[in-house]
């Protein structure tokens, strides 16, 4: 019965009937209508969740055709369609962005305090659109998807940042808008070409190849930003740091992802020779991020700044795993986004439990923590583990397998990559002594509480999440596999192909 | 003597001029302070019923009066959108010109004219007929723009509008006759018949000429001197009209002309309009960083969206001329709902015109804050807001006739715009409240800021009738 439904987009819209209904019935009172609009998002938020469970469980993972498909048109005189549909790259997506939406509402109940109806509103309507965005089979409605997410955003950081807010908020707008725009113009090329926006009929499309080196620069401009990749990350550190703290966990946890997305979805189907070509250009780029930011986080002060430098060093993993190719490399860096999606999210909600009540995200602020808080010390110890990838929590799945897929192409990429890993096991355990362990001398800690039932209830969610990846990941990878498989195998037909057009002009000549 | 059927084509222009005539009596024999009510609603009535007549006698491709004044599908688009532009001017402009005391039955009954001179501008197919459309559109322009006689920035708006309108008629009327003295006819038809393979240069210097007194009239770069003094010192309901009404039928008229007598020598313009467009979109979006006045603001943003209307015709192909009607359509309806901000912005009796008084407005107005935040989404291109299908469809010429360089610009350009206007919106949500403005900001205005942002907003939902509508009126200009 569910594949009759409409799942996608019953899960895509679902949030905006949410928003609806905060804005007809919280009224009254301001504490009435800050409550009213926290207890809709939050039912709205895990009815949605629910819905995506749905999607996971009639997901069908033997094939690599998209599923769930829904085809309106929508703009006819340009053959720009509604399309909607899921594959095994696309699906853990959705679900870990209605998984964290209800975590980012309950995380805020008590944090935010002014406008409470606004910030719920934004939220729900950054769900949208970010299901919507990893939903979308036609580009057009891809795009606007894409863009849209930057209206929430920009606000959430603007309204309810920090002291730095306004900078951060404009940075992070700007710096995406300019990637973005220039993905615009190649997806209208795109349309010139084939006549068509429909993305499953593009991935069929063969560009030639001097076409398809610039279209790849395009693209690349919007994802590599959106990732971040080295040496456009700089928007990322400063939108960390300035956001509330849930919007830090939907920045870390989905934002980012929509780049290795992009990558996955766009950049190696459609455009494999200009992959090919560019592979060692990205791998160095993910290379520096890997060593380079891990070094810059070992240096921060700031809690949040450390975390973010982190996720651009997890995010240069998957970069280098996707262009990597292969397999294993591709199903590792789904997987290691997967896992980054939750625990760099879970990292940032276990900065914004002390910062909620000590105000500072210094770490020399702490100290000691573990003799008044013991359940944050043990939460904050099993997402760091994950964080440096100890085998038995998600980090270590992805991670490792994109180290076999890297070592398969080059020795040398692998083994500068396992520097990384060495690095992050530094600045983690690193962040963990100093914030966690030795005396608690401090006259401000001496009173602090340990996590309340809410965020044990915020984090459970995502302990289970992080273990069940890391010791029985087969769920995950099977639902993957093969529409990994098909994308790595329509890769490598596609540069054979190529190759063999050129030996035979070689040969005629 | 021209018989009847011949006018027909006409008869919504006839209809309006000779209802201003009437309306012009009514106000004489009307008392005196119950004139300018009046003839106020008269006016938006007799706009409605031109606007009906000009649906409904639409009907494929008709001439009048010897051929000099056409109706077609385009002209039928161009005059909806600006009938429409007029209508929601007078609609929002009501409460205001009783409050500043420019509640006299000239004003709008000279609105009237204006838009005739317009619906004459769009439909015309000969270089005379142009003429006259424009000097009475131009004419009836100067006089609203000084319209506050009292004040001292409306009138010098006034003078200066009126010296460098003056001086651009002329550089166009020079154009128009260096035009007719190398090709022999001021009909649209004969020169488009006449004009190809090798043309004599005075014909090139005339067609210069003509530009750049259409291009005044778009105020596009390097002709767009005048803009941000007239928009800052006219009555803000005028400077509304100026941005709108104007705007689309002196467009209207770069496209007809352009594509139709000068359709074959597309060569040689087009250069010169990729170079204006640019330079439109570069200043538009640099200069407008530094404004702190906000209808000043609005005339770097105008200037900026005629560049980006302007790629549209570069493209010179109907995919061009489908995307400048689209996105002059959105511009419409974006650019009346931003006037309608500002014209509610009203603090113990006065108007306020800095943008930063608009600090903190989305705690104290948050209607009219996210009215005007959805308003600047859109001239940013953001999507889903209607702006972004505006740049849409002109970048998706661009990228058709191949002018990669021009849409790369445009779109860089327009991360720079887009700085500016989300510097509006973070006053409007990230600062901290200033002095509330006077409530409430009236009906006329309450429903134009509605019906403009709903527009705005959910325009996605249904793009099909503007599209299909615009498709239309582009395919009647390259029908031959």
């Amino acid at each position: 019965m569910a594949g009759a439904m409409p799942l996608l987009s019953i899960t895509t819209f679902t949030p905006l009937v949410g928003v609806l209904a905060i804005l007809l019935f919280a009224r009254g009172t301001p504490e009435e209508v800050a409550r009213n609009s926290r207890w809709g998002a939050l039912w709205t938020s895990i009815f949605t969740f629910a819905i995506s469970i749905l999607i996971w469980a009639n997901f069908d993972t033997k094939t690599a055709e998209f599923q769930f498909t829904e085809k309106v048109d929508w703009i006819p005189a340009f053959k720009i369609s509604y399309h909607m549909g899921v594959d095994g790259i696309s699906m853990f997506f959705v679900l870990l962005t209605t998984l964290l939406t209800p975590v980012c509402v309950l995380a805020s109940w008590r944090a935010i305090e002014g406008r409470v109806k606004e910030y719920m509103i934004s939220f729900l309507v950054l769900e949208t659109m970010l299901v919507g965005m990893f939903c979308a089979l036609d580009l057009i409605t891809f795009y606007i998807f894409f863009e849209g997410v930057l209206i929430p955003m920009f606000l959430i950081i603007g309204v309810w940042g920090g002291p730095r807010k306004v900078y951060a908020a404009f940075k992070f707008f700007l710096f995406t808008l300019l990637g973005s725009v220039l993905m615009l113009l190649a997806i209208l090329t795109m349309y010139f070409q084939v006549g068509t926006t429909d993305i499953p009929t593009l991935m069929e499309a063969n560009f030639p190849r001097g076409l398809q080196i610039w279209m790849w620069l395009a693209f690349f401009a919007s994802f590599a930003v959106k990732v971040p990749m080295w040496p456009v990350h700089t928007w990322l550190p400063d939108a960390h740091v300035e956001a509330p703290t849930a919007g830090s966990v939907m920045l870390a946890g989905v934002l980012l992802k929509m780049g290795g997305y992009g990558f996955l979805r766009f950049s190696l189907p459609m455009m494999p020779l200009a992959s090919e070509f560019f592979t060692p250009f990205v791998f160095a780029l993910s290379i520096v991020a890997v060593i380079y930011t891990s070094l810059v986080a070992l240096a921060q002060t700031d809690m949040k700044k450390l975390i973010a430098y982190s996720s651009v060093a997890h995010m240069g993993f998957v970069t280098c795993g996707i262009f990597v190719a292969n397999q294993e490399a591709v199903a590792g860096a789904i997987i290691q986004m997967l896992s980054h999606g939750v625990v760099s999210a879970a990292l940032f909600l276990i900065v914004g439990v002390v910062y909620d009540r000590i105000h500072s995200r210094d770490i020399a602020t702490y100290g000691g923590l573990v003799h008044r808080m013991p359940v944050y010390a043990t939460v904050f110890m099993l997402f760091m583990l994950a964080s440096v990838g100890l085998p038995g929590t998600s980090g270590f799945v992805g991670e490792i397998l994109v180290l076999v897929g890297t070592f398969k192409i080059s020795t040398w990429v692998a083994a500068l990559m396992a520097t990384g890993m060495i690095l992050g096991a530094a600045y983690m355990l690193y962040l963990y002594r100093r914030v966690i362990f030795g005396e608690l001398t401090k006259e401000e800690l001496k009173e602090i509480l340990d996590l309340s039932p809410r965020e044990i209830a915020v984090f459970a969610p995502l302990i289970v999440v992080v273990l069940w990846m890391g010791i029985y990941p087969m769920p995950f990878l099977d639902a993957i596999e093969v529409s990994v498989a098909n994308l790595v195998g329509e890769y490598s037909t596609a540069l054979a192909a190529a190759d063999g057009a050129h030996f035979t002009l070689a040969g005629q000549r | 003597m021209t018989d009847l059927p011949q006018m027909m084509p006409a008869a919504p222009e006839i209809f309006l001029a000779v209802a201003g005539m009437l309306l012009m009596m009514v106000g004489v024999f009307t008392r005196e302070e119950r004139a300018a009510q009046r003839v106020h609603l008269l006016s938006l009535a007799v706009l409605v019923i031109t606007m009906a007549m000009v649906g409904i006698l639409n009907g494929g491709k008709a001439m009048a009066f010897g051929g000099v004044f056409l109706a077609d599908d385009f002209a039928a688009f161009m005059k909806v959108l600006a009938i429409l532009g007029a209508v929601l001017v007078l609609v929002m402009g009501r409460s205001y010109v009783v409050r500043e005391g420019m509640a006299r039955f000239e004003y709008p009954i000279l609105i009237l004219f204006a838009t005739l001179g317009m619906m004459m501008m769009i439909s015309a197919n000969d270089l005379i007929a142009l003429y006259l459309g424009l000097e009475l559109q131009s004419l009836s322009l100067y006089v609203i723009a000084a319209f506050k006689r009292d004040a001292m920035r409306s009138s010098e708006a006034g003078l200066k509008y009126f010296v460098l309108g003056a001086l651009s008629s002329g550089m166009l009327l020079y154009g128009c006759s260096l035009i007719y003295g190398f090709a022999g006819s001021t009909s649209f038809e004969t020169l488009a018949r006449v004009l190809g393979g090798d043309i004599p240069v005075g014909l090139i210097v005339g067609l210069v000429f003509l530009l750049a007194g259409l291009a005044f009239k778009v105020s596009a770069v390097p002709f767009h001197m005048w803009t941000p003094d007239v928009y800052e010192g006219a009555p803000t309901p005028v400077t509304a009209f100026f941005s709108i009404a104007p705007k689309i039928a002196a467009i209207a008229l770069f496209l007809r002309v352009m594509t139709g007598p000068f359709g074959e020598l597309v060569e040689e313009w087009r250069q010169i309009i990729i170079f204006i467009s640019i330079l439109s979109m570069s200043l538009g979006a640099f200069a407008a960083i530094a404004q702190t006045n906000i209808k000043r603001l609005m005339a770097y943003s105008s200037i900026g969206h005629v560049g980006y209307a302007l790629i549209g015709l570069a493209a010179g192909t109907h995919v061009g001329v489908r995307g400048v009607l689209i996105y002059m359509a959105i511009y419409l309806a974006m650019n009346a709902g931003t006037f309608a901000c500002i014209l509610a912005m009203r603090r113990k009796g006065e108007m306020v015109e800095e943008i930063s008084d608009l600090a903190g407005l989305s705690r104290s107005k948050p209607g009219m804050a996210l009215a005007m935040m959805i308003f600047m989404f859109s001239m940013a291109g953001v999507p889903p807001t209607a702006g972004f299908f505006g740049k849409l469809y002109v970048f998706l010429a661009a990228i058709e006739a191949e002018l990669y360089t021009l849409a790369v610009i445009g779109v860089v350009t327009s991360v720079v715009g887009a700085f500016y206007y989300l510097r509006i919106i973070k006053i409007m949500y990230f600062d901290e409240p200033a002095e509330e403005f006077d409530t409430p900001i009236g009906r006329g205005l309450g429903s134009v800021l509605t019906v403009t942002g709903i527009v705005t907003l959910f325009f996605f939902l249904w793009p099909a009738p503007l599209l299909d509508g615009a498709a239309q009126a582009a395919a009647a200009l390259f029908a031959g």
